[in-house]
């Protein structure tokens, strides 16, 4: 006879946690390997060490808390944090720099909160930041494409490099500054946008390689929009605010600032509009919300783009907004049915 | 065709509906015994008006209560009342209530009906049949109908709802009355009508139920209502709440802290219509109802008549029994919201419109353990109330229980979507339930502390003006002798001393008796 209480609804649950991670993943994927297709297999390389580490710590951690290790293991919140975590580093980066930055990112960033779900800041954005002001040389070594440079390394030459059995000096030609770096530094010394982008590094539309690749995310957010893993508020939220402060300022001063589609295919905007701002744990909750939160994060990202002491700043807006998400989401209520 | 409104959210649920349509509705036998909860509505308890050994005849009243808020209870076939005692009845808490058993005798012996002229009933009698019939609204809340008609009536109703939209999974007892019994329930929507005089009547189905659209469209040519609308709605779970299928159909909502009828709206369910036609026109009370019972753990889903205070188990034997292993997980209700059963030995009340039959294994246990929330908010697209389902989840953990109020937990109907979509697996609904649970005992609490404050304040005070009273007298009574023996002082000051005066005379007698004696 029924003895056990359970309440209702009785019906299976139609989504899972572990669903939602592995669509994520999925959705990272075509970006992922146009990335690497450019960049050379370092970014592989980086994404299976920072996994890896990221589940020993989390692992660890789940032990220490006295928490059910597997089961929260396999909801695969890990591997999506070190994921969007890898990406941004740059792309032949040494194990020690990932160790340390996931290191952050599952201690400061999840657990130190209680985990998954109440951790107020996107933990891939702690550990990232912690990096970057850390350890400056290093975050700021990056490689060209093989396009323009005409050599990539191998999975063996980058290997090497990330164990440290090989000299970076060896490669050091094909390391360059990324294309936002070779605009910040240019408009600093006056020289105009159009001639920053006779530089070898620029392609079409933004810089080579840096544009394929944004698109590739940009497929990729598609289809987390197409199965409602996300919601289309932030991401579009947060490319509009993008576009609309550069198209204000490049139809000011074309000279000066670079134009809204440089912008948006440069550096981390199409990642982090579709990956990284829309991580739901640090994101505001709300419809109204999550349009306030992406215009924020893309406003300020143009902010320390342009006037700011780094290149790009989307892990900076992305940490700047989440401070905002508690008011954020208590002021945007919806209208509750019935009231007037 | 009408121009239909939408509600926020809600889900599209695989319906189940077949598996229990493949029969028609049967007659369900009389079990050996009748267990009848004194309470099988919303309001005030009845009083058993019979006693232990007592025979009572079919339809004949055995508990009743003469407040507004009640609905008494009829005995649903002849036999004798063999106990008066609590058993264990169909209630989300598991406990046990009062109950009237009878024995039944098989005989079946009606008490003698007596039909009133129909035609001269106004609406006011009617409300006293409807009334005298025990009827409820059958849709599941069984609220007493007469006293929402009272209600209903001072208000002033502009339109009338009838609602057979059915929107939970595997229920059919009320398509498969629309199906059977389409000319009674539009003559009890005619009844209604007197009653009430709506401006318009709207009969909301399903679109998932198309024969009892057919049928009940093809009643509605013969009956003749006036400004009566059979209104196809689509399928989306929970459309048939009131307040949802008053969205859907009028775009209207209720405002917050009211009711229907305040704002000239009329819901009542098919099954509650077909009640009324057979109080009014057969003098019938309610004593039983269609009932579903379906689930994947049944050999023979179907829907029956049922005598009311029949137990579950004599159901589900009429049913063919469990279909895999010897038990099965029962709920009252339908997988939404309805609600566990401790035992099949429970009868079924007015309210039960349907018995799922489950696999404990199809049932998701609650573990113990669940993901935590990542504020996802599938729970906030699909929430009917257009709540933040998150961040109650948020506040009710944390007990936080005035933050909660703020986000307007009340108005959570608990249809059970937000738990259904969670990735995360939280028992959503849950948590709301015992938020709200440990809001109103704090409130009771809170009202019993006040009462006891109230009157600790009231003796207090009632002491001081004793103590104050006491010393009003005392001190008019000392002012009383002051004033006494001052004016006594007044009358002796001139004689001098009286005890000097006494002395002195008892001196002088002795002095005159030594004179005489010498």
């Amino acid at each position: 006879m029924t003895s056990l209480f359970v309440s209702s609804p009785y019906v299976a649950p139609a989504n899972s946690l572990k669903r939602l991670m592995i669509q994520v993943i999925v959705a990272l994927l075509p970006g992922t390997l146009t990335y690497a297709w450019y960049f050379g297999p370092g970014v592989l390389i980086n994404i299976a060490l920072a996994c890896l580490f990221a589940l020993m710590f989390e692992a660890a951690i789940l032990k220490l808390r006295a928490r059910p290790v597997m089961a929260h293991l396999g909801d695969y919140s890990a591997i999506v944090a070190a994921w969007l975590f890898a990406l941004c580093l740059p792309m032949h980066s040494p194990w020690w720099l990932v160790l340390v930055g996931i290191g952050f990112t599952m201690i400061a960033g999840k657990h130190v909160y209680g985990g998954l779900g109440f951790n107020p800041f996107n933990p891939a954005m702690v550990g990232y930041v912690v990096l970057l002001i850390s350890f400056p040389r290093e975050m700021t070594t990056w490689y060209l494409p093989g396009s323009v440079s005409g050599d990539t390394l191998t999975l063996g030459e980058s290997l090497a490099y990330s164990f440290g059995t090989a000299d970076i000096q060896q490669w050091d030609a094909l390391s360059s500054a990324t294309p936002l770096d070779q605009v910040k530094t240019g408009v600093g010394q006056q020289i105009a946008i159009s001639e920053i982008r006779l530089s070898p590094l620029f392609g079409q539309l933004a810089g080579k390689g840096w544009e394929w690749t944004s698109l590739a995310w940009f497929a990729g957010g598609l289809w987390l929009l197409v199965t409602r893993t996300i919601r289309w508020h932030i991401p579009v939220a947060l490319l509009l605010g993008v576009m609309s402060m550069a198209t204000l300022f490049y139809l000011a001063d074309m000279e000066s600032y670079a134009s809204p589609l440089f912008h948006l295919l440069s550096g981390a905007v199409i990642i982090g509009a579709f990956f990284i701002a829309t991580d739901p744990v640090t994101a505001a909750t709300t419809d109204r919300g999550r349009i306030v939160y992406g215009l924020m994060i893309g406003c300020l990202i143009y902010v320390i783009r342009v006037w700011g002491g780094y290149p790009d700043g989307v892990a900076f807006a992305v940490l700047l907004a989440n401070m905002c998400v508690p008011f954020i989401d208590y002021y945007t209520q919806p209208r509750v049915y019935g009231e007037q | 065709m009408r121009d239909l409104h939408h509600f926020h959210g809600g889900m599209r649920l695989p319906g189940h509906k077949n598996e229990s349509l493949v029969r028609d509705l049967q007659q369900a036998s009389l079990p050996a015994q009748l267990l009848l909860p004194l309470k099988q509505h919303i309001g005030e308890y009845n009083k058993p008006l019979v006693d232990i050994g007592d025979r009572v005849r079919k339809g004949q009243v055995i508990a009743a209560n003469p407040a507004l808020i009640c609905a008494p209870v009829h005995a649903p076939t002849s036999g004798t009342i063999s106990a008066i005692a609590k058993f264990p009845v169909a209630h989300p808490s598991g406990q046990a209530d009062t109950c009237i058993v009878i024995d039944v005798d098989g005989e079946d012996e009606a008490a003698t009906a007596v039909l009133p002229d129909l035609q001269q009933l106004d609406a006011q009698q009617m409300v006293e049949l409807i009334s005298r019939a025990g009827i409820v609204g059958l849709g599941g809340a069984a609220f007493p109908t007469s006293a929402k008609l009272a209600r209903g009536n001072m208000n002033g109703i502009d339109t009338l709802i009838i609602n057979g939209v059915e929107c939970e999974p595997y229920i059919t007892c009320d398509d498969i009355l629309m199906r059977t019994s389409a000319a009674e329930v539009l003559r009890g929507t005619g009844y209604l009508q007197r009653i009430l005089q709506p401006r318009s009547t709207l009969i909301g189905i399903e679109d998932n139920k198309p024969e009892a659209i057919r049928a009940m469209t093809a009643a509605l040519a013969q009956a003749g209502l006036a400004q009566t609308e059979i209104v196809a709605i689509p399928t989306i779970y929970p459309s048939g709440g009131e307040k949802q299928l008053i969205q859907i159909l009028t775009g209207k909502e209720v405002p917050h802290g009211q009711l229907a009828f305040d704002i000239g709206l009329f819901c009542q369910n098919v099954g509650t219509c077909v009640a009324i036609t057979r109080a009014l026109e057969q003098d019938q009370p309610l004593i039983s109802r269609v009932v579903t019972v379906s689930g994947d753990n049944i050999r023979q889903p179907g829907n029956w008549e049922v005598a009311l205070g029949t137990p579950i188990r004599h159901l589900l034997e009429l049913a063919g029994g469990y279909l895999h292993g010897t038990t099965a997980h029962l709920v009252m209700g339908g997988p939404m919201m309805g609600f566990s059963l401790a035992s099949d030995q429970v009868p079924i009340v007015k309210a039960s419109n349907n018995i799922l039959v489950m696999r404990e294994q199809t049932i998701p246990h609650s573990p113990g353990f669940h993901d935590e929330c990542i504020r996802c908010s599938k729970c906030t697209e699909v929430c009917p109330a257009s709540l933040l389902p998150q961040q109650l989840y948020w506040h009710a953990r944390a007990r936080a229980y005035d933050r909660t109020q703020e986000f307007h937990l009340f108005d959570c109907i608990e249809c059970g979507c937000c738990s259904a979509v969670c990735p995360s697996g939280i028992p959503l609904v849950q948590y709301y339930r015992a938020a709200k649970s440990e809001i109103r005992a704090a409130q009771q609490a809170q009202v019993k502390s006040d009462r006891a404050r109230l009157r600790f304040e009231f003796r207090e005070r009632r002491l001081q003006l004793k103590k104050q009273q006491e010393e009003e007298r005392r001190r008019l009574k000392r002012a009383a002798l002051q004033q006494k023996t001052a004016k006594a002082g007044e009358d002796t000051a001139s004689v001098a001393d009286p005890v000097q005066a006494a002395l002195e005379r008892v001196k002088a007698r002795k002095q005159a008796l030594q004179e005489e004696s010498s």
